[in-house]
């Protein structure tokens, strides 16, 4: 009972450690993207309304592929240690599954993605002040809530899908994922006609959800069982 | 400084003056870095009191000298056991610190976000006599890093002083400066906190019940800290206490001198405690050659009880030991506190010799815990601090230092468990956190800013 007892707790551990570190890489892609998009700012006109507009969305799509490339390195990573404690454990089977550290990866880096678009917003939004007053969408704090959960969904799933497609080498799981983050990032500037961005974004999460679903192991009988309340 | 409990063989960490907070001992241990701190703090005013010490070093060596005892027998056996088990518990130490950090973070950034008392400039303190208020920027950094030599070289003075004091061993004096030191924190501070955060939110409070609340409050405090109390009190208390002495610096030391001095900081925590000749060094070694169980002073211990499970499951290692870990745990339940633990540490570890050495190691390992200065907890603090107090009123940049240092934390924590011996906490993650602030306050912000206006999302 100890030895299980102690495992568990390493098990939990683990787990926690895995978001800080997914969060920490995924600071890390921020801060490399906003650089690169930082000094293309400055290197342009201020003035020219479409050019910033170019470079916003550049800069947007180069976050996007930034973030890919740090869950791959954080991947690789992760086998890593992986095979390291799998060296150490006394067994031969490493306490941590990679499926495990999929789900908190994705959700380590959903967190952190969730809390740095979020955080300012709620901050915001205890002052005083009218939302839209000057002509803008009165809805902006609903859909950016919104948006952010669908977001941060997203990256849970796409962190299964990724490591799955990583672990069996299938590369048509890792190119989808890139270009569902890519789609779903591009939608955004559908805003403030959120149909245009809300719509497929949810509906790409329900798609994505199964599929994670399944890839997990998952089957519609389970599901079955689950609802059905059978054992 | 950071470092295993039971696995010292090496220094604490820098005794700064900085908190006299500790985590409580045994008053017949001398905590002479606390000590110094207090009496440095008594001195002058109040604010004078914001030394804030992280001494890990002395109960390591208390540890290591008793694990000092059962090595030999245990190296032939159990050594590669040892190291995997640490490794493992690896993970469980980092969490365990974690904690208490996050929630010394917490306090002082809602304390900062809320009560303006605490970014409303209001005068330096007498450690950084050079204004920042000056018209060239370049006569700016030069006052800034001149207050940062004069606050360097006080606590490098400071710490030279405590060496010497505890190599010729006035403990009276220290102790006598520690109780000085905590005793003002725990009431002129939190007397000043609690005024100010009552103002902010506009509550009414009559003199006798703030009294009453105060005075519960520091006696509680001091006899947790001094003398013996449950281990999460302590941990709470000491925990409060890094937030105050937090708050304090954020309050009190100029912008460009706070980065200033916290990169020195980082560097001379390094110096300190990895060099052959360093101050912290030579205290732990002198510690370690009269063979005392240092007082962990200003030192935050994550896990000191030595839970029942220690009784082991090994039938056959009873024997002999029995009648002691009878006595040991008896005493262990009823006091809970570090000071006894170590005694009993060193009275269960006597007999080792006698019977198996794994499956001591084992119940041994499953109760290991790591020790931080709260030096640390005081410094990490100030950084994510004066981050939420500077930064434009951003929250990301907030967020991005507290990540920033939780890995640092975690890579040093990665550190000790490889190297074994007792590490600087500070240089990790300030550097760590010290990059994120100023790229995040630079570069991320403008970005997430035109994106959120655009509500783009990434």
């Amino acid at each position: 009972p100890m030895g299980t007892d102690m495992a568990q707790t390493r098990h939990r551990c683990q787990q926690m450690l895995s978001l800080s570190h997914r969060a920490f890489f995924w600071l890390v892609s921020l801060l490399l993207s906003s650089l690169i998009w930082f000094i293309a700012v400055k290197a342009s006109d201020p003035r020219d309304e479409p050019l910033q507009r170019g470079l916003l969305i550049f800069g947007v799509m180069f976050s996007v592929l930034l973030q890919e490339v740090f869950r791959f390195l954080y991947y690789k990573l992760l086998r890593k240690a992986i095979e390291g404690l799998v060296a150490l454990s006394e067994d031969g089977c490493s306490p941590i599954s990679i499926q495990q550290m999929a789900y908190v990866a994705g959700v380590g880096f959903g967190l952190m993605s969730g809390a740095f678009s979020m955080i300012n917003l709620l901050a915001d939004s205890l002052g005083p002040g009218t939302v839209g007053i000057h002509g803008d969408s009165q809805l902006y704090f609903l859909t950016s809530a919104f948006m952010t959960m669908v977001l941060i969904f997203l990256h849970t799933f796409w962190g299964i899908l990724f490591f799955h497609g990583c672990e069996h080498r299938r590369w048509w799981e890792i190119a989808a994922v890139v270009v569902m983050h890519l789609a779903v990032s591009g939608s955004t500037f559908c805003n403030p006609m959120y149909v245009g961005s809300l719509v497929p974004s949810y509906s790409l999460m329900a798609i994505t959800a199964v599929w994670a679903y399944l890839l997990s192991g998952g089957s519609a009988q389970n599901v079955r069982r689950f609802l059905l309340c059978k054992s | 400084m950071i470092t295993f409990m039971n696995n010292s063989d090496s220094e604490e960490e820098p005794c700064n003056e900085r908190t006299s907070l500790m985590s409580a001992e045994s008053p017949p241990v001398p905590s002479y870095q606390d000590g110094l701190q207090a009496s440095e703090a008594g001195e002058v005013q109040a604010h004078r009191k914001r030394r804030t010490g992280s001494s890990r070093g002395p109960s390591n060596t208390a540890d290591g000298d008793v694990s000092d005892m059962g090595v030999p027998v245990r190296e032939s056996t159990a050594e590669n056991e040892e190291e995997e088990l640490t490794l493992k518990y690896g993970a469980k130490h980092v969490i365990m610190l974690f904690v208490p950090v996050t929630l010394c973070m917490i306090v002082v950034v809602a304390t900062i976000k809320s009560v303006r008392f605490y970014t409303e400039k209001n005068g330096q303190l007498i450690y950084t006599p050079f204004s920042e208020d000056t018209p060239s920027v370049g006569q700016r950094l030069l006052n800034s890093v001149l207050n940062t030599i004069i606050m360097i070289s006080v606590i490098v003075v400071m710490t030279v002083f405590l060496v010497l004091l505890y190599k010729y061993r006035c403990y009276k004096f220290i102790h006598g400066w520690l109780i000085l030191s905590s005793l003002m924190l725990l009431f002129l501070f939190t007397y000043i906190y609690l005024g100010e955060v009552l103002k902010t939110y506009n509550v009414a409070m009559d003199y006798p019940t703030l009294f009453l609340v105060i005075w519960n409050f520091g006696a509680v405090g001091m006899i947790c800290i001094h003398w013996k109390g449950p281990l999460q009190l302590q941990q709470a208390y000491l925990i409060m206490i890094s937030a105050l002495m937090a708050l304090v610096f954020i309050k009190y030391l100029p912008e460009w001198s706070a980065w200033v001095i916290l990169g020195a900081i980082s560097i001379y925590d390094l110096m300190a405690v990895l060099c052959p000749k360093g101050p912290l060094r030579m205290l732990v070694e002198t510690a370690q050659e009269r063979n005392e169980p240092i007082f962990p002073a200003l030192i935050y211990s994550s896990a000191m009880i030595w839970t029942v499970g220690m009784a082991k499951p090994d039938t056959a290692a009873r024997g002999s030991s029995h009648q002691t870990w009878d006595a040991a745990e008896d005493r262990r339940d009823n006091h809970r506190s570090p000071s006894h633990a170590d005694s009993q540490m060193s009275e269960t570890r006597s007999p080792i010799p006698t019977r198996p050495i794994t499956s001591f190691e084992e119940e041994e390992s499953k109760e290991r815990g790591v020790k931080l200065g709260l030096g640390d907890f005081i410094f990490y603090s100030v950084l994510v601090g004066k981050a939420a107090a500077t930064a434009s009123g951003d929250w990301n940049t907030t967020l991005a230092c507290f990540v920033a240092i939780l890995i640092g934390l975690c890579l040093t924590l990665l550190l000790l468990a490889v190297f074994k011996k007792a590490l600087p906490a500070l240089p990790i993650s300030i550097t760590f956190g010290l990059v994120f602030y100023f790229s995040t306050d630079n570069l991320v912000r403008p970005f997430m800013d035109t994106l959120a206006s655009h509500q783009l999302y990434i």
